[in-house]
Parts: structure tokens; C-alpha cells; sequence
């Protein structure tokens, strides 16, 4: 049994996390009851795997990082190699003064307002690029292994669809000076991103903000820092990290 | 981040690509630009079939990307990167080509991956890894590079629209052959289930 032909698209729609709800809602209910779509679905899953499988993917020789950054380190980077190929017009004086750079860390008095903004504009930021999810789906054990090898700590994810907030996916985000991870959940027609990343080592958070219409709620456990934002209220964003954190600390 | 770091420069940074970058601007290529190093590669390895061109073509892919990034008014680094990386790669290949037909008496081989020795190489060799690796290089142009920039580098459509220059429909009609083709040749394999 084949798969339906003019399914096929939205199967890969599916699988690719492209599809917006109402689409998602439609092919999942159809491969419900259609064997032959539900067996493409499979195939294509399998066949995913297969191409994730790690090792496939070539990692980069050991030593180009380090070749290229001494290249842009100089003060004068080199012209590209392939001069001949592909003018660029980028040729020219390069005066750059990274010798006379010089970068002054604040001290921790100011960090936590800025973190609540950064929080904020992660949020916004996720909500007007169409980037809401890298991996959109409500499988905490699909969205759980995509972020093996992308970041070097793992983020519990459960789903919290029992409560009224259900998953909805994940993203990668860059905050706060590095790469954390963005576990996307929903409440009705609104989102609520949950940034993790790895706590500074014997520091403990717990509380919550609202500013600018939006609520925020942090905390720490187990090595990690969580940033939860919305643009619900305080109230229902408490219950949320309740919620969060009963089912992670029982997972 | 940024709004943390003071910086002090001795001298104002000139305009325009014609002029070095400023500290401000290094700071955030080494941010935004160089952790996807190792993703510029693996898309040009699966692009080129030939390691050590692919580290040539990652190396130029960051000078240029480096001396243009004054101008680089995008959000997404990744995508813009990789565009650089494809440039070079096709024009090398056409340069290659012309050379070949001007200097070589016959074409190259049948488009076989080189054999690399490296450790990893060796040990990957004959596995299920390297049976994918294979059928993913024999895939044509342009599926195969429909399917790594979604599958490995996970694109997204649009990404992969906005870094190849084709339309969304012909990414997904290109990545659904890909898929096509590509489980068709694992099925022929001995060892390896797609």
C-alpha cells in the first residue's frame, strides 16, 4: 500500500517540523487512518535517522578552526585564496585594530535586568522571525535527543499537555553570551518559551517579573538555569514552572 | 551580552567593506559567524566529494565572509555563510571543469568519493555511516544538497531557499526526490534498512 499522492508533500511537511497547526492537526489525523501514508511517514522517519546517524555528518579536520582564526587574526587577513573566482570587491585596506581591543565585563550588580531583557527579546525575537521551533513537535522524545550535539547539557523535557500546556517543540537560541536551549509550550493561543542553560556553579534562583506585558519566571535545579517568558499572566506562568518542575523533579 | 561589553577603541572604525572590521564587529563574527565552522564544512565536503578541497573552499568561505561582514545586515549568520560556501564551491567547480576540458585528455572518474586514511576513515569504513555517506554522494546535484542542508544541517525550508536561490516549491520537490532516490539506493545495500 502506497501512501495517498497528494498527501505526500504535507508527510514530509511533517516530518521537516514545517507545517503550521491546523495542517499538522490534518496529515497526523489522516495517517491515523490511512496505512499507507502511515508507512511513508515510518519510511521517511527511518530514513531520517539513518541520515542523522552520528558520524555521517563530517566534522572538520582538526586544525582548520585554528588556521582560519590565526588567517583573521592578523591585521592584515589575507585576500580569499581564489582570487580568481568570484569578485567579490571586498579587496582593500584592512585596518583593523583587534590589538587595541579591549572588553570590560560589568560586574555582576546589573546582570540580572539584563537578563530579563535578553529573556524578553528571545521571546520576541522567536515570535516575529517564524522561527518559533527548530524541531516542532509534541514528542518530548524526539524533541529530548535533538539537542544531543547541539549544546553540552541536556534539557528536561516533558510534556505538559495534562495540565494545559502542551509542547509544542524546541529551538536553539543564543542568550546570555551562548547557546542554550529554547523548549517551546503552549497555553491556548499563546507561547511560552523556556530557556535553559547551565547554571553558574552554586547559584540558586527562584522568582518572577513582569515587565513590558510580559511575565517571566526563573528558578535553578539540578545545574540548570530556567527563564520562562510569556505574555500570559504572572499567575498562569507560576502555575506553568509549578507544573514544569513537579513533572521534571518525578521524570 | 553586547549590552555588557564596553569597548574602547583607539581610533574610529572606517565605513564600508573597503575598510577593516571594528573590534564591535569582530566580536560578533566570532559570535554569530565562526561556530558554524563545522557545519560550512560538512556542507561543502558533501557538496565537493573531496576533503582537502572542502577545507580550502571553508578556509576562503571566512576570509570572505570576515571582510564582508561590515555589510552583513541579515539574522541569520548560518544561512549567509553557507551562501558564501556554495558561491565558491560552484565556481570552483566550474573553474575545475574548464581546466580539465582545456588541459586534461579525458574527464575526471565517474564522481567515486575519494578515499580518505585518516583514523576516522579507517574505522568507518564498510559501516552502516559510510554506506549513507556514499549514497548521499552519489546522489546528483542539486538533491544532494537539497537533503544535507535539511537533514544534517537542518534548514529550514526557507533557509534552504534563501541559501540555494531556488523557490520554496522546487526545495521541497528536490528534497523529496532526494529522499526518493537516496532510500532507494540504501535498499539495495546489503546491511543497512531504509
Amino acid at each position: 500500500m502506497s501512501a495517498c499522492a497528494d498527501r505526500e508533500p504535507m508527510l514530509h511537511g511533517l516530518l521537516d517540523g514545517e507545517l503550521d497547526a491546523a495542517n499538522a492537526l490534518a496529515i497526523e489525523a489522516h495517517v491515523q487512518v490511512c496505512p499507507g501514508c502511515a508507512a511513508e511517514l515510518e519510511r521517511l522517519r527511518a530514513l531520517s535517522r539513518l541520515v542523522r546517524a552520528p558520524g555521517v555528518a563530517y566534522a572538520a579536520p582538526a586544525g582548520l578552526a585554528a588556521r582560519i582564526g590565526a588567517d583573521l587574526a592578523k591585521d592584515r587577513p589575507p585576500r580569499p585564496r581564489l582570487g580568481r573566482l568570484a569578485p567579490w570587491g571586498l579587496s582593500g585596506v584592512f585596518a583593523t585594530i583587534a590589538a587595541t581591543l579591549l572588553l570590560v565585563m560589568l560586574g555582576p550588580g546589573g546582570e540580572v535586568r539584563g537578563i530579563e531583557g535578553e529573556v524578553i527579546a528571545g521571546h520576541v525575537r522567536s515570535l516575529q522571525a517564524s522561527h518559533l521551533t527548530d524541531v516542532a513537535t509534541s514528542d518530548r522524545h524526539t524533541v529530548k535527543p535533538w539537542f544531543n550535539g547541539k549544546i553540552d547539557f541536556a534539557p528536561p523535557v516533558v510534556d505538559l499537555q495534562a495540565q494545559g500546556f502542551p509542547l509544542a517543540g524546541g529551538r536553539l537560541d543564543y542568550l546570555h553570551g551562548r547557546s542554550v536551549a529554547a523548549l517551546v509550550f503552549r497555553r491556548r493561543q499563546h507561547v511560552i518559551n523556556l530557556f535553559v542553560w547551565p547554571a553558574k556553579p552554586g547559584e540558586t534562583l527562584s522568582s518572577h517579573a513582569s515587565q513590558g506585558g510580559y511575565s517571566i519566571a526563573w528558578w535553578t535545579r539540578g545545574g540548570l538555569e530556567f527563564w520562562a517568558v510569556s505574555d500570559i499572566d504572572g499567575a498562569e506562568l507560576e502555575r506553568f514552572s509549578a507544573a514544569y518542575r513537579q513533572a521534571t523533579g518525578a521524570a | 551580552m553586547a549590552g555588557r561589553l564596553l569597548i574602547f577603541r583607539r581610533k574610529p572604525a572606517q565605513q564600508g567593506a573597503e575598510a577593516g572590521l571594528s573590534p564591535a564587529d569582530q566580536e560578533r563574527f566570532r559570535r554569530l559567524v565562526l561556530p558554524h565552522l563545522g557545519a560550512a564544512y560538512n556542507f561543502a565536503r558533501f557538496l565537493l566529494r573531496d576533503g582537502p578541497a572542502a577545507e580550502d573552499i571553508v578556509h576562503d568561505a571566512f576570509i570572505r565572509a570576515f571582510n564582508a561582514f561590515p555589510g552583513f545586515r541579515g539574522d541569520n549568520p548560518k544561512a549567509w555563510l553557507f551562501a558564501i560556501v556554495r558561491n565558491l564551491v560552484f565556481s570552483s567547480a566550474r573553474a575545475e571543469r574548464i581546466r580539465a576540458e582545456v588541459f586534461a585528455p579525458e574527464p575526471a572518474g565517474e564522481g567515486a568519493p575519494a578515499e580518505e586514511d585518516g583514523p576516522e576513515a579507517l574505522a568507518i569504513r564498510g559501516s552502516e555511516v559510510q554506506a549513507v555517506r556514499t549514497a548521499i554522494e552519489a546522489l546528483p546535484e542539486p538533491f544532494r544538497e537539497a537533503l544535507v542542508l535539511r537533514e544534517l544541517e537542518e534548514l529550514s525550508y526557507r533557509e534552504v531557499a534563501s541559501v540555494t536561490g531556488a523557490p520554496i516549491g522546487t526545495v521541497m520537490s528536490r528534497l523529496s526526490r532526494a529522499r526518493q532516490m537516496l532510500a532507494a539506493a540504501l535498499s539495495d545495500q546489503e546491511g543497512v534498512r531504509a
